[in-house]
């Protein structure tokens, strides 16, 4: 496969994986709100906080309030991250390679872009019923790049891209209940705490399935569940072990004799959280966690830069 | 002779209609009257569909009975649906003046062109016989010049065109073919004549338009299509690979193929990736691809593959910035050493594009004869060609009544449409033609023919072109896909077709002759 389409064929997946994810954070937040008592935590600045870019944030908007950020992060074109902007890299992207996609993964990106384009056009503040269209739109997306394409290299890059943007963003979920958590100690074990982490757990749309292992809202599982489970499809080991399995398979299929380094790096991060349990994950701080977490999901997508992008006369 | 040419087709689909028909035909059989189209008046126009009364041609009339039965509201109902559609499917081009690069569809119309069986076969053998002709000239050109040292074509001519490019001489590509993919517009005038107006000889966009356009008709107009026996294109791509694998260096049992593409910012960036789609293989773009060697490779991931054949899309002067434009990075540097060395096959060849230079054009009947000892069976449009003295004068004289042409501009740019120019448009023509006479050429305004088109909800006739597409695999194997691209003047009154200028396109169906394929088949 050509180098060029590869990387595009990986951003793509991570862009579309990216606009799904900040749907999730709106969809939940826009219902989180209407269950808590008013002005018992702020639910907007923390979405900010996750995304990593406060400071572009603040030279921008004036304040932490619900248009704002709603629009920050679902409509605002001049921010390089936002859902609207995620959506027309993944379709550039999907334009260049289109030749290698199915037409129906092609339509559905088209699809799903100009709806939400038309959206942002209108100039209203989406609803949650807006977001979870929009969520309908990535779960087709997804169903249809696995339905339609073959399962040979390109969509194995696709994957790759995907499962390492949703452990990124399974990370930056669980991290908002840090930022919330953080100011209200007092909290833990209260009613709202159980909104709150449920909340959460339906941002990654596992709240039935943890209640279905664990049936009560318990910090340990539902940290646990985030983090470890292994069936679960948006956990952040079971997406790094997925993505370990598709980089497997680009390997196999790219022999080479120069030794591949994104591959260690990500086998390096499956060791260290199989070989690593709640318990320690809470007595070493939660935040620190997913922070390094973070750093070696960007490890790997650099190295994967390197092993099979970046292709030489030497090579 | 033309004329005479497309009488006797007319007359003899006439005289012969009995069995045929009704075959074709299980609704309407021929001892019926053939249907008019109601309200829908012709002007003093030849209508492609209907005769001056406006009743249905010969092969026209399961169509126009269809239309007659659809209200005006559905079938704008079902445009618009299929506009949408092809908006979905990003079947669109990209409008360079919009700095976000907007896309747009071709506007579509839903009414087909229609082209009978036997105008059809007359169409054929004339653009087999034409490229047959070019090639000839293409392969004399860069090697002996024979046609100069003759004197058939004056060699200033040659020595002064822009797209001569001495580069290629002494090059043979394979199989003495240059130019594998030609897209030669064609027209007909007030008494139906068929003429050539150009040769597309570089890179002629729009097939992906016939193929598509073709798609959303069989989805719509499924049983239409069946009654009116149209012949299929949908095996173009299939051709094309079948064409570019011919191409293959000696020696090569599996070629790499691959279409090489400006990239996404072209404005014809679809077709060619619905082309490389279709065919399955790599679009690759100058960045993908290095020389060593003097042999061509595509980076990959795993590592570097070596390239055969390339579909290239990209103009002569960026391919090898060797060799060209040193200022290219849409091409390949070392692409034209590969090439020279025989490990790279390119189609088209580089050079083909001295033989559309509009003035060359001029020269295309006197090539037929020349190289073939034969009578043109389609004619080109009367051209004058301003170098020539005489030309010159009538041409200056008459500036009023002409279309004048620069030799080397596309896309409906550098022309003036004398009836509709304003006398300072006139003047300012004037000059650059007696300033350089031999960038000029001049045809008399012809009044193309018309096709039924929807306006709103009703039936108005607009002006149509045709650009059918021929393969050359060899002097003697070409294929003539049976259909082409019609494109239609959307604004009322106008002749200006190109899509750049507001023009739009029809599905074009071929009629099958009893024994042929058809679409439905």
């Amino acid at each position: 496969m050509l180098a060029r389409v590869a990387e595009s064929i990986y951003w793509m997946s991570r862009q579309m994986e990216r606009a799904e994810n900040l749907s999730r954070f709106l969809e939940v937040t826009l219902n989180f709100i209407l269950d808590q008592p008013e002005n018992l935590v702020d639910p907007w600045e923390p979405l900010v906080q996750v995304t990593g870019d406060t400071q572009w944030y603040s030279e921008h908007y004036s304040r932490f309030d619900r248009p704002s950020v709603i629009h920050f992060l679902a409509f605002d074109d001049r921010y390089p991250n936002s859902m609207l902007s995620s959506l027309r890299y993944a379709r550039e992207n999907a334009r260049g390679v289109r030749e290698t996609l199915s037409s129906e993964t092609f339509e559905q990106i088209n699809d799903f872009y100009h709806f939400v384009n038309d959206a942002a056009l209108q100039k209203v503040e989406p609803t949650a019923d807006f977001f979870d269209q929009v969520r309908q739109q990535a779960l087709l997306w997804n169903g249809i790049l696995d339905g339609t394409m073959s399962h040979d290299i390109g969509w194995h890059f696709a994957n790759f891209g995907r499962l390492i943007e949703r452990a990124d963003k399974t990370s930056r979920i669980l991290d908002v209940k840090y930022f919330n958590l953080l100011p209200r100690v007092d909290d833990v074990g209260t009613a709202v705490d159980d909104i709150q982490w449920s909340a959460l757990l339906l941002a990654i749309s596992g709240f039935e399935a943890y209640r279905r292992e664990h049936h009560l809202i318990d910090i340990e599982k539902v940290v646990d569940f985030f983090i470890f489970n292994r069936r679960f499809p948006r956990s952040i080991l079971s997406c790094v072990a997925g993505a370990d399995w598709s980089l497997s398979q680009i390997e196999d299929a790219c022999s080479s004799a120069h030794p591949r380094s994104a591959k260690q790096a990500s086998l390096g991060l499956r060791h260290r959280l199989a070989n690593t349990n709640v318990k320690e994950v809470l007595a070493g701080g939660m935040h620190q966690f997913i922070d390094t977490l973070q750093l070696e999901l960007n490890d790997i997508g650099e190295a994967l830069n390197q092993d099979y992008f970046q292709v030489t006369l030497h090579a | 002779m033309s004329t005479e040419s497309e009488s006797s087709w007319q007359s003899q689909s006439q005289s012969s209609p009995g069995d045929t028909a009704a075959d074709a035909h299980p609704h309407g059989p021929a001892s019926q009257p053939l249907p008019r189209l109601i309200d829908y008046d012709p002007g003093e126009f030849f209508d492609e569909l209907v005769n001056d009364r406006s009743i249905a041609r010969p092969d026209t009339e399961v169509l126009v009975d269809m239309i007659n039965r659809i209200s005006g509201e559905t079938l704008a109902r079902r445009q618009r649906a299929i506009e949408r559609a092809m908006y979905r499917m990003g079947i669109t081009f990209t409008v360079y003046s919009d700095s976000r690069g907007t896309e747009k569809i071709m506007p579509f119309d839903i009414i087909p062109r229609v082209v009978p069986a036997i105008l059809w076969h007359h169409i054929e053998a004339g653009l087999k016989q034409r490229i047959g002709a070019l090639n000839r000239f293409l392969s004399d050109i860069y090697g002996p010049q024979n046609i100069v040292n003759d004197g058939v074509i004056p060699r200033e001519l040659v020595d002064t065109s822009k797209d001569f490019r001495p580069q290629c001489m002494g090059l043979t590509p394979p199989n003495g073919v240059w130019c594998h993919i030609t897209g030669t517009d064609l027209i007909r005038d007030s008494s139906g004549t068929v003429y050539v107006l150009e040769d597309n000889l570089r890179c002629p966009s729009g097939v992906s338009y016939v193929l598509q356009n073709r798609a959303v008709m069989k989805k719509n107009f499924p049983q239409l299509f069946d009654a009116s026996r149209v012949r299929p294109v949908n095996d173009y791509p299939a051709r094309l690979y079948n064409t570019l694998v011919s191409m293959a260096p000696e020696g090569v049992r599996n070629p790499v193929v691959a279409v090489l593409t400006p990239g996404v910012y072209n404005s014809a960036y679809y077709e060619h990736s619905f082309l490389a789609q279709q065919m399955g293989v790599e679009l690759v773009e100058g960045r993908d691809l290095m020389v060593k060697d003097d042999r061509v490779y595509m980076r990959t991931t795993e590592g570097l593959q070596q390239v055969h054949v390339l579909y290239r899309r990209v103009d002569d002067m960026f391919l090898d910035p060797e060799v060209f434009r040193e200022d290219s990075v849409l091409g390949v540097a070392g692409l034209m050493r590969a090439y020279r060395a025989g490990n790279i096959a390119l189609a088209n060849a580089p050079g083909t594009g001295i033989a559309d230079d509009k003035v060359i054009y001029a020269y295309v009947p006197k090539m037929i004869d020349y190289y073939l000892g034969e009578t043109p069976i389609l004619e080109n449009v009367p051209t004058y060609v301003c170098l020539d003295e005489d030309d010159r004068r009538h041409v200056l004289d008459n500036l009023d009544t002409l279309v004048v042409k620069a030799a080397n501009e596309s896309g409906g740019y550098g022309i003036l449409i004398g009836p509709h120019a304003t006398p300072a448009e006139r003047e300012k023509f004037g000059e650059l033609i007696r300033e350089n006479p031999r960038n000029y050429i001049a045809q008399p305004t012809l009044s193309l023919s018309r096709v039924p088109t929807l306006v709103g909800e009703s039936l108005e006739g607009r002006h149509v072109d045709l650009r059918p597409y021929i393969l050359c695999r060899s002097p003697t194997d070409v294929d003539v896909i049976p259909g082409g691209l019609t494109r239609v003047a959307l604004k009322r009154g106008s002749l200006v077709v190109n899509s750049s200028q507001g023009g739009g396109s029809k599905d074009t169906w071929v009629v099958a002759n009893p024994g042929e394929e058809t679409a439905s088949t």
